[in-house]
């Protein structure tokens, strides 16, 4: 593509990613009605969409307060890091064969890179409210994103190898005849999990926790900086399932259809798994969800790697 | 681990079952739901068969209510029925419980169902007696309490009720 | 164009720095201190090194600074521990690290201006691919990385002994034996 164009897409990119956060927040309260035996929002506008025009008019027009007692500088500075970090991991999906801003040879790196500059944004915030409930949160966070962080990596390492590249495009390319959920099932498992962790989602939503710690790192947010909060979450687990999509169900692949439709219908899938986890599975405690970490994802994750690898090299011996 | 993770996805399978259930809300403005006849909601006075108002304005209603919502002034007519002067009640107040109701002697207050009472302002909620007032005779269609009591008014002297004997001259054992 | 980023990149590099070493409040330094790092991944990568660049947000900036930031909410240093970091800043205190600091710059800058030609050829700005950079750590550099990997196993084994050294300490408390 050329300059023109790809600034173009980019924009265009960051348009339909704020715009479809927006209405997954709609999409998952309905989904969630449709579960809990309900409705959902479904008064304004056809089936409710317009609800999420009436959210965000409240939320723009509510007192942008910022409490005395704070850290100001910082707590105004914190919302912004996870929109913009989760924005910028959007830059390395492949949305088509050549519907990308740009294909960095480490754009797997890049974009686990991004996910952990995302913590920021709650660590920050727990720290600048000068509040028990937004601290406890933050370390909670800080605790859940680097240990999460470890074990996503790994067990992307797997595709790697099987890809022979940290480039997105190579990777989707190398699915042309098996999806990579098939032989890294495994990897897909424990990074389903750990994708669920980073963007701190339910069932992994301890840095919220709204039956303990009341709302948790935005227990003193409000108004416009609660939205960029919620964008940057709804913003996560859009990335993450993209991600998802491109490492291990074959990107855009897919016949007969076009190729970016083929993308949105995967990852309208991946979105909605995501919002069943959320409907079905009870929060841990806090202990459990580090256990299961260290004690069960680490080891499985470790696990694909070491057979990945001697498949991986085996192949090669025979080809 | 293995029986938490299939517990966990046999989790996840009954709540996607749930895709097909119908959803329990009923969908109320558009949707009314069933209300019982005797259901308890505003308050009304109703008239005697005779089309003449059945409260006697005895105050039993407002003795009985617990949240004192109930107020009203008893007077009485040429003829030598009682009635309310005024009869006000503030629904604001109101908690529908049904004690003024079961008080009445007369069947006069009945509960109706019908719940939506909402005002922008406050005072509007208080009802006073030409809101409360309806020509019918409610719940109780052949009840007229004068027909029954042996108070004498005008054009009924006493014994001259339902099920009443005349009444006993004691003075005429004295002759 | 690319000029431009590095040496904006660069400023703010040198002034996050800065700024991360006056600063009282050690929540602000250390922000600043994530930033000079994100800034420097930036040089990194603008100067052909894409792998170094991401490994520098993914490691420094987004896992050990994470740490750093855990510490300090833990810690919760406060009005006091302002003052105390006020009371370090004074020129007593910083002017012997200073010098010592001046004097490697300016080895730094000789070391630079005798071996320009060679640092040109290695800042070409070509872009060295992850592969390549395998290639390079398991092939001449297989040693270093053995013995950085031993380092960090006895880490690992040191921080375990340490954590397990207090759990059987508190039981033999109980028991009134010792380990």
């Amino acid at each position: 593509m050329s300059e023109l164009g790809t600034m173009v897409f980019g924009l265009v990119l960051i348009l339909a990613a704020v715009g479809g956060a927006a209405l997954v927040t709609w999409f998952e309260r309905r989904l969630l009605g449709i579960w809990q035996d309900r409705y959902g929002p479904n008064r304004l506008g056809p089936f409710g969409v317009l609800q999420v025009a009436a959210d965000m008019i409240k939320l723009l027009t509510k007192h942008d307060w910022v409490p005395p007692f704070s850290d100001k500088m910082v707590f105004i500075f914190a919302p912004t890091a996870i929109v913009v970090a989760m924005l910028l991991g959007f830059t390395v999906v492949p949305f088509g064969p050549d519907l990308y801003v740009i294909d960095l040879n480490i754009g797997l790196l890049f974009f686990l890179s991004m996910t952990s500059l995302a913590v920021y944004s709650v660590l920050l915030a727990g720290l600048a409210s000068n509040n028990k409930y937004a601290l406890l949160g933050g370390l909670r966070s800080a605790a859940q994103m680097v240990s999460y962080e470890v074990f996503m990596g790994l067990s992307l390492m797997g595709v790697v190898m099987l890809s022979g590249s940290f480039s997105l495009l190579d990777i989707v390319e190398a699915q042309r005849d098996q999806w990579f959920c098939i032989p890294q099932f495994l990897g897909l498992y424990v990074f389903l999990i750990a994708g669920v962790a980073e963007s701190h989602r339910l069932p992994f939503d301890l840095p919220e926790a709204e039956h303990e710690l009341t709302a948790g790192f935005h227990t003193e947010y409000g108004g416009m900086k609660f939205a960029m909060f919620m964008l940057g979450e709804y913003l996560g687990l859009i990335l993450i399932s993209c991600m998802i999509v491109t490492l291990f169900f074959g990107g855009w692949l897919g016949p007969w259809l076009p190729p970016l439709l083929w993308f949105c219908i995967k990852v309208f899938i991946v979105i909605c798994f995501f919002i069943l986890l959320r409907a079905a599975i009870p929060r841990p405690r806090y202990d459990q969800l580090m256990s299961l970490g260290w004690k069960y994802m680490l080891p499985l994750a470790l696990f694909n790697l070491v057979v990945t690898a001697v498949i991986a090299l085996a192949m090669q011996g025979q080809g | 681990m293995f029986k938490s993770l299939t517990s966990q996805l046999q989790t996840m399978w009954t709540i996607l079952q749930h895709t097909f259930t119908k959803a329990e809300t009923v969908q109320y403005p558009e949707e009314m739901p069933y209300l019982a006849p005797r259901y308890r909601g505003r308050i009304v006075l109703t008239n005697d068969p005779d089309g003449d108002e059945r409260c006697v304005a005895c105050n039993l209603c407002a003795v009985a209510c617990p949240v004192d919502c109930i107020a009203l002034q008893q007077g009485v007519r040429d003829d030598g029925r009682w009635y309310p002067q005024f009869f006000r009640i503030n629904f604001s107040r109101c908690i529908m419980c049904g004690m003024c109701e079961e008080a009445c002697p007369t069947n006069a207050i009945q509960l109706t169902p019908d719940f939506e009472m909402c005002e922008y302002d406050r005072q509007s909620m208080v009802y006073e007696k030409e809101h409360l007032q309806i020509k019918g005779t409610g719940k109780y269609h052949d009840y007229n309490f004068y027909r029954v009591a042996g108070l004498a008014i005008a054009g009924k002297d006493k014994g001259e009720a339902q099920n009443e004997s005349k009444p006993i001259d004691i003075k005429d054992l004295l002759q | 164009m690319i000029e431009v980023l590095f040496y904006s990149a660069s400023v703010i590099a040198l002034l996050a720095t800065i700024l991360a070493l006056t600063r009282s409040n050690a929540a602000h330094a250390l922000i600043y201190l994530i930033v000079s790092l994100l800034a420097i991944a930036v040089l990194f990568f603008l100067m052909g090194a894409p792998f170094a660049a991401a490994l520098e947000i993914l490691i420094y900036a987004g896992a050990i600074m994470v740490l750093f930031v855990f510490v300090i909410m833990m810690l919760n240093l406060g009005e006091v521990g302002e003052a105390q970091e006020r009371g370090w800043l004074s020129v007593k205190s910083w002017i012997l690290p200073g010098i010592m600091a001046a004097l490697l710059f300016i080895e730094l800058l000789i070391a630079l201006s005798i071996s320009s030609e060679q640092t040109i050829a290695l800042t070409s700005g070509v872009a060295v691919p992850p592969k390549e950079v395998a290639m390079s750590l398991f092939g001449p550099y297989v040693l270093a990385v053995e013995i950085a990997s031993m380092l960090l196993l006895a880490g690992l084994v040191g921080a375990y002994h340490l954590g397990r050294r207090f759990i059987v300490r508190r039981e033999g408390v109980h028991e009134g034996g010792d380990s």
